[in-house]
C-alpha cells in the first residue's frame, strides 16, 4: 500500500503554508512609500483666473481628435446644462469640461475646469486587473485600450467619476479619459492642448514640485485672494493636476471628503490576501474534502472490490 | 575741544555720505510720451489682433496699473515695493520683452528651475495681455467677451467648431451627457 499523508499532517502544512503566504507579503511593496515621480509634471488650475471661455474644452476636442460637439464651443448655453441632476461631466465626446459655479455672496461666478487629475497613486491603475493603465515617469496617467476588457472597474474606482466608457463600441471596450496629451505633447515635454490654448494662464504647467512652489506663492502674496489650501496636494495621495480657489473648495464642485493618502492604501491589505487565497485555498479545502470523504471512498472501493470477487 | 571736533567732522562725513549715497530719484515717463495707439497682434492666430487705445487707457488708468515698475512710476503693490520702491525706468516698457511668448517651452521651464530665480511665475505674453486687460476690464465694466476686442478668425471658427465650422442640426442632436 503506498503512504499516504495523514490528516494530521496534511493539515498542519496546508496552516503552515496560510501562515506563510500571509507573513511573506509582510515585505512592504513599493508603492507604500511611493511618492511620485521626482520630474513628474503637472497642472496647476486657478479658478480666480478661468473666465469660462472653454478655449480648453476645444483645443482639447482639436488635439484628442474627439467627435463633433452639439453646441459650439463658444455657446456659453452649455453652463446651464443639467444631465440627471449633475452639471455636465467628462464623457466618451469630452476629456474636460468647464463648469460654472454661482457662490453665494460672491459678485461674479466662478468656473472649474475638470479633467483626470492624473493621481500619483491612480485607483483605476490599482483597480485594473488587465494593467491597462500606467503612470508614466512625466505625470501622465494613460491608458491601453489593446488589453482592456471593458469591465469598468476603473470607472467606479476613480475617486474623481473620470474615465467614462465609450458605450458605442462595447464589443471594442474602450476607456474615454483625458491622458495629458501624453503621445502627443508630454513626452516631448510640450504642454497639453488645453494649457496652451488658456488666454488667462488659468492653467499653469510645470514640474509639480515648481507647481506647489508658486501655488504657496500666490496663497502667501495674495493671501485676501485665495483659500489656504492647494486641492491635489494631497488629495487621494497628491495628483499631477492641482487647484486653488477663491471660495472653500466644496463650493465648487470638489469632493472634500476624498482621503488625503491613495485609495490604494485602504484595499492593499486585503489584495495582498487574495494571491494567497487563490492559491493556497483550494488546495487546503480540497484536501480537507478529500480526507473527510475517503472513509466514504475506501468503504466503496472495498465493496467494490468484494462484489467483483 | 578735540571730542567736539571729531563730531563735527563724522557728522559732516555723515551728511556728505548721505547725500552722496542718496538714491536718484528714478526717471518717470510721462504718459504723453507714450504712443496713440498700439498694435497688439504677437499671438494673432485664433483671434484677429487687437488695435488697443493706449491714449484713452492712459485716462482712465495709471502707468503702474498695467506695466508694473517699468514706468519708473510709484510701485503700490506691497509684493513688488519690496524690490522696486525705487528702481526706476526700466529700459524697456513692452510687454513682451518680460512675458515671454514660448511659456511653458522647454526653454521657459527651464528657466525657472534656477533657485535664485524670485519671478517664477510670471505670466507668459498672452497670460499677461489677458490677466491684465480683463481683470480690470471686470472691475470697471469694461468689455470681457472675447471678440469684444478681438474678432475670431477662420482657423478660431475651425478650433471652436463656430460659425461656418458650427455643427449642423442634423449631425448634432441632443447629446445625452450619461
Amino acid at each position: 500500500m503506498k503512504t499516504t499523508v495523514s490528516r494530521r499532517t496534511f493539515i498542519k502544512g496546508g496552516l503552515a503554508g496560510t501562515v506563510v503566504a500571509t507573513v511573506l507579503p509582510e515585505k512592504k511593496s513599493q508603492a507604500a512609500t511611493f511618492e511620485g515621480y521626482p520630474d513628474g509634471m503637472g497642472v496647476l488650475v486657478d479658478l480666480t483666473r478661468c473666465v469660462g471661455c472653454r478655449s480648453c474644452e476645444a483645443a482639447c476636442n482639436e488635439e484628442q481628435k474627439l467627435p463633433q460637439p452639439d453646441k459650439p464651443f463658444d455657446d456659453f448655453s452649455v453652463f446651464d446644462e443639467i444631465h440627471h441632476g449633475q452639471k455636465r461631466r467628462t464623457d466618451e465626446t469630452r476629456y474636460t469640461v468647464v463648469n460654472r459655479y454661482d457662490v453665494p455672496g460672491l459678485d461674479h461666478p466662478l468656473f472649474r475646469k475638470i479633467q483626470c487629475n492624473h493621481c500619483q497613486e491612480p485607483a483605476c491603475l490599482t483597480s485594473c486587473f488587465v494593467n491597462a493603465y500606467t503612470k508614466t515617469p512625466e505625470g501622465a496617467v494613460i491608458y491601453n485600450p489593446n488589453v482592456c476588457v471593458g469591465c469598468r472597474t476603473c470607472m467606479i474606482a476613480c475617486p474623481f467619476n473620470i474615465p467614462t466608457f465609450k458605450y458605442s463600441s462595447a464589443f471594442n471596450p474602450r476607456i474615454m479619459k483625458c491622458i495629458f496629451c501624453y503621445d502627443t505633447r508630454l513626452k516631448e515635454g510640450r504642454p497639453p492642448a488645453c494649457v496652451e490654448a488658456c488666454p488667462q494662464e488659468a492653467l499653469t504647467f510645470g514640474k509639480r514640485n515648481k507647481l506647489l512652489e508658486i501655488g504657496r506663492q500666490r496663497i502667501r502674496e495674495t493671501p485676501d485672494k485665495y483659500e489656504d489650501h492647494i486641492y491635489g496636494e494631497h488629495e487621494v495621495g497628491g495628483t499631477a493636476w492641482m487647484y486653488l480657489s477663491s471660495v472653500p473648495f466644496d463650493q465648487v464642485g470638489f469632493d472634500t471628503h476624498v482621503p488625503k493618502e491613495p485609495i490604494l492604501n485602504y484595499v492593499k491589505d486585503f489584495l495582498g490576501i487574495v494571491p494567497m487565497v487563490l492559491t493556497v485555498w483550494p488546495a487546503l479545502f480540497a484536501g480537507f474534502h478529500l480526507l473527510a470523504t475517503r472513509k466514504d471512498w475506501l468503504k466503496n472501493k472495498n465493496e467494490d472490490t468484494h462484489e467483483e470477487e | 575741544m578735540r571730542t567736539r571736533k571729531k563730531m563735527l567732522q563724522a557728522t559732516l562725513a555723515i551728511a556728505i555720505g548721505g547725500i552722496l549715497l542718496w538714491p536718484e530719484p528714478g526717471r518717470t515717463m510721462e504718459a504723453a510720451d507714450a504712443p496713440e495707439t498700439v498694435e497688439i497682434n504677437s499671438l494673432a492666430r485664433l483671434y484677429s489682433g487687437v488695435d488697443f487705445n493706449h491714449a484713452m487707457h492712459t485716462e482712465i488708468a495709471s502707468c503702474v496699473q498695467c506695466h508694473h515698475h517699468t514706468t519708473g512710476g510709484e510701485v503700490t503693490d506691497p509684493n513688488c515695493i519690496r524690490c522696486h520702491a525705487k528702481s526706476g525706468e526700466a529700459d524697456t516698457v513692452s510687454c513682451k520683452e518680460c512675458h515671454s511668448s514660448d511659456r511653458f517651452s522647454k526653454d521657459d521651464l527651464s528657466k525657472r528651475d534656477n533657485p535664485a530665480l524670485y519671478h517664477i511665475d510670471k505670466p507668459g505674453l498672452k497670460g499677461a495681455y489677458h490677466l491684465n486687460c480683463v481683470t480690470c476690464h471686470q472691475k470697471t465694466g469694461g468689455p470681457t467677451g472675447c471678440q469684444d476686442c478681438h474678432t475670431m478668425t477662420e482657423a478660431g471658427e475651425k478650433m471652436f467648431q463656430t460659425g461656418q465650422h458650427a455643427p449642423s442640426e442634423t449631425t448634432g442632436g441632443e447629446h445625452s451627457g450619461h
